[in-house]
């Protein structure tokens, strides 16, 4: 066992530290203008997609290298390397492994350079954790394909430029995950609808998106026809230990336990209530396993082994925290806990009553904690599926 | 980086669990706990000739001078399969005797406890059942050059069968006046025995000092100053406890997920049902990640780096709230022949009730993290 870093990665995070001494932006000053020179300086230095192949113009970063920079970035409150989320997280890793050269050519720069969002059009209303039943459907014309069909549940759909987009092109009756084509599409075309969903929290972030007779050029298949789930599952070589997250997780914690100092309860401050210190220590024990299970996995990764179901243990680590976090910091808030922003008598001006509304973006939105436990119970226990 | 083993580590948990394949299943788990001393005397003899029992001590003192986190790969095999031994009481009665005693100390102790001739074991809680200084009542009268101890150690692993006792005795009124005595079991004025009690592959007993006289040369250390290296000790002992119980919740899930394999229920296997799976599931989830949190403090021990008490208090208190879930769900999941004394699950239920309280549990360690972290 060893937790050194060795001199070239403790070289790379002297690169690192030096370069956010000199260019992060202010906390405070995060306007659109310093944001957006960040993004370009971190686009030149090669850190947006920096664990993609130099190639198509990524960093080429191997997996300890992507840890430290993730860990400085995280732990200086670094704004994100690169501005188009999806695009960096799944449309890019899997156009750079199935995609055509063309195909490369036309979206990673734009990609890489943030020009305009991506969003994922998987979901559908009655395909969500069983998602390989989904029914949108596909049929080929020509040169092209013509969708019909509804998705929903699409992230940030309204501010998107691009979707990525699972639909049927075949029904095989014994696999349903077969005749899935991934296609790649343009929303303003003719034929696409999107209507916006307000969420519990009062925003409206994600969307309802229809098809009606949607022409999608052939080139714009990402992958063979019919195997589009494989597409959707990358295999590059992302660092699997969640330091980003697990970075963000404590950030909170701290101000809740700040909360806790500042906030009364039966008349003294909250973090002298024993099941408030509790719950406090007990978060802090958990964020702590989650970044030693991180840790684990990338030894694991390193060795050349294939991490895969057990990054389900992490996932239902932290759904778990994401409601809790939420349920303490207005537990802690007492009879203020039901106030909104704007309200006199709200602590931190309401921020923790928005945060508490908003678990579900991590505990539904990446998979449930049901379809967790089906993982490990089927893939690692070895358990009948269900 | 590397929070893995090394390739002697895993031959050695190889080693380890070959024999333990061979000479203890539960089934002969079952009977070794059943001979007077709770344990088979041979095995541990075997054991020690392999190096296991003097794993930690060091090679002049006739040991093998290896760390904690190589210790915790033999723990966690021992714990899978509950077998019974002395091992974790000797290794702490070993370590108070190498931190503070003098060469010659050592040479008069360690060899015997490295070769398995003697056990060893901590005697430190008492009436008051606290695990801070204010708990350690037992006074010593000053007498020569050293004291006469009086008075009663509670909750004393393997009471019935240790050679010599490493005793915390007050020495004087300040909060930390506190030494550690080497008492041999033949002093007069000793007496030590096992109590009833639920895990039978854990004997816990009593030792009682009356008027039993210990000279200088049976005092670790300066008399009075022994309490920095106890509190080590006893964070210490909840790390291997805790390495125990990663092997313990293993072996639990493992007979669970096996039953739910076979049992067949409305023409089911019965882990088919989401009732039984996910119970499951959620045992391996913190079985692996209390695992990490052990591995992390044994490593953080070996380095004596400054947050190995926080990392020990996290391990322990993750473990102690989890495995004793995972025994209680681990007999349910069983249905009705889960309460019997046939089928092995209970003795995991049983090995859980021992080791949450062992070197504090969930609520003591919850709130030194808390006093720890300022709050
Ligand atoms: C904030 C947010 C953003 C999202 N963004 C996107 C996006 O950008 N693109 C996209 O395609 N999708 C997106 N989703 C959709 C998300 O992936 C689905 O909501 C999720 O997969 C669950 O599907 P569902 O909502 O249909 O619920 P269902 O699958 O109907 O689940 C309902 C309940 O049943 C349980 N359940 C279902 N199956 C099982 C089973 N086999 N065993 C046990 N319990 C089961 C679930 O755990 C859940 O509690 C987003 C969701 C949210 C909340």
């Amino acid at each position: 066992m060893d937790f050194e870093f060795t001199p070239e990665e403790e070289a790379f995070r002297g690169e690192v530290h030096k370069f956010l001494d000199e260019n992060l932006p202010a906390e405070g000053g995060r306007d659109p203008a310093s944001v957006a020179k960040w993004n370009k300086l971190v686009r030149e230095k090669r850190w947006v997609g920096f664990s993609w192949p130099v190639e198509v113009g990524g960093g080429g970063g191997d997996i300890m290298q992507q840890v430290v920079l993730k860990e400085e970035m995280a732990r200086r409150k670094a704004p994100p390397l690169g501005s188009c989320f999806m695009g960096l997280a799944w449309v890019g890793p899997a156009i750079i492994e199935y995609g055509t050269e063309e195909q490369k050519q036309k979206f990673i720069p734009d990609i890489l350079d943030g020009k305009y969002q991506w969003c994922t059009g998987y979901s559908e209303p009655d395909s969500g954790s069983d998602l390989a039943s989904l029914k949108c459907k596909a049929v080929r014309d020509g040169d092209h394909y013509v969708v019909n069909g509804q998705k929903i549940w699409t992230s940030i759909a309204m501010w998107s430029k691009w979707m990525i987009l699972l639909v049927r092109t075949s029904a095989n009756p014994d696999d349903k995950h077969d005749g899935i084509t991934c296609l790649l599409v343009e929303m303003d075309s003719d034929g696409l609808e999107v209507r916006p969903i307000k969420n519990m929290a009062g925003g409206a972030m994600f969307a309802e998106v229809f098809f009606n007779d949607l022409r999608v050029p052939v080139e714009n298949r990402l992958g063979d026809e019919g195997q589009g789930w494989r597409v959707t599952i990358s295999a590059l070589a992302h660092e699997r230990s969640g330091i980003a997250e697990i970075h963000g997780l404590l950030r909170s914690l701290e101000a809740i336990t700040e909360l806790a100092r500042t906030c009364r309860k039966n008349g003294k401050p909250a973090v002298e209530d024993p099941g408030i210190r509790r719950r406090l220590v007990k978060a802090g024990t958990r964020i702590e396993a989650m970044r030693l299970n991180g840790m684990r996995f990338l030894t694991k990764q390193l060795k050349g082994e294939k991490v895969g179901p057990e990054t389900s243990i992490n996932k239902l680590h932290r759904a778990a925290l994401e409601i809790e976090l939420g349920e303490l910091a207005l537990e802690i808030q007492g009879s203020a806990a039901p106030l909104m922003k704007g309200a006199a008598d709200v602590p931190d001006d309401g921020r923790w009553q928005t945060f508490a509304l908003s678990w579900p973006e991590v505990v539904i939105g990446g998979g449930t904690p049901n379809i967790q436990k089906n993982i490990i119970a089927e893939r690692i226990l070895g358990l009948p599926k269900d | 980086m590397n929070f893995g083993f090394t390739e002697e580590q895993d031959l050695l948990r190889a080693e380890l669990r070959k024999f333990l394949d061979q000479n203890a299943s539960l089934e002969q788990v079952r009977k070794q706990v059943e001979s007077p001393e709770g344990f088979s005397r041979p095995l541990w003899t075997r054991m020690a000739e392999l190096g296991w029992v003097g794993l930690t001590i060091p090679e002049t003192y006739g040991g093998v001078g290896m760390d904690f986190v190589t210790l915790v790969v033999v723990l966690e095999e021992t714990g899978r399969t509950l077998f019974p031994s002395p091992l974790v009481s000797t290794v702490l009665a070993a370590k108070a005797i190498e931190k503070l005693g003098s060469a010659e100390q050592r040479q008069r102790w360690l060899p015997g406890l490295a070769d398995g001739s003697r056990i060893g074991t901590l005697a430190v809680l008492e009436a008051s059942d606290r695990l801070d200084p204010e708990g350690i009542e037992l006074r010593g009268q000053p007498q020569g050059d050293g004291f006469v101890l009086t008075g009663e150690k509670r909750f004393v692993s393997d009471a019935g069968k240790a050679d010599l006792f490493v005793v915390a005795f007050r020495t004087g009124d300040g909060a930390e006046d506190v030494g550690l005595a080497v008492v041999e079991r033949d002093t007069s004025g000793v007496s030590a025995d096992d109590q009833p009690s639920m895990d039978l592959t854990k004997r816990v007993g009593r030792l009682l000092l009356d008027g039993a006289a210990v000279d200088a040369g049976a005092i670790l250390g300066e008399p009075g100053v022994a309490w920095p290296t106890l509190a080590w000790l006893l964070d210490v002992g909840a790390a291997l406890v805790a390495a125990e119980m990663v092997g313990a919740g293993e072996g639990a899930l493992r007979i669970t997920t096996d039953f739910a394999k076979e049992r067949v229920q409305f023409d089911a296997l019965i882990g088919r049902f989401q009732g039984v799976k996910h119970p499951l599931a959620e045992m391996y989830v913190d079985i692996e990640s209390y695992k990490s949190l052990v591995y992390y403090a044994a490593w953080a021990l070996d380095q004596d780096s400054d947050d190995a008490p926080l990392a020990v208090s996290r391990a322990k208190a993750y473990a102690s709230e989890a495995l004793p879930r995972i025994g209680i769900d681990g007999v349910q999941l069983h249905g009705g022949v889960g309460y019997t004394w046939e089928y092995d699950i209970q003795l995991y239920l049983k090995r859980s009730k021992w080791a949450r309280p062992a070197f504090g549990d969930a609520d003591y360690h919850y709130e030194r993290l808390a006093a720890l972290g300022g709050l």
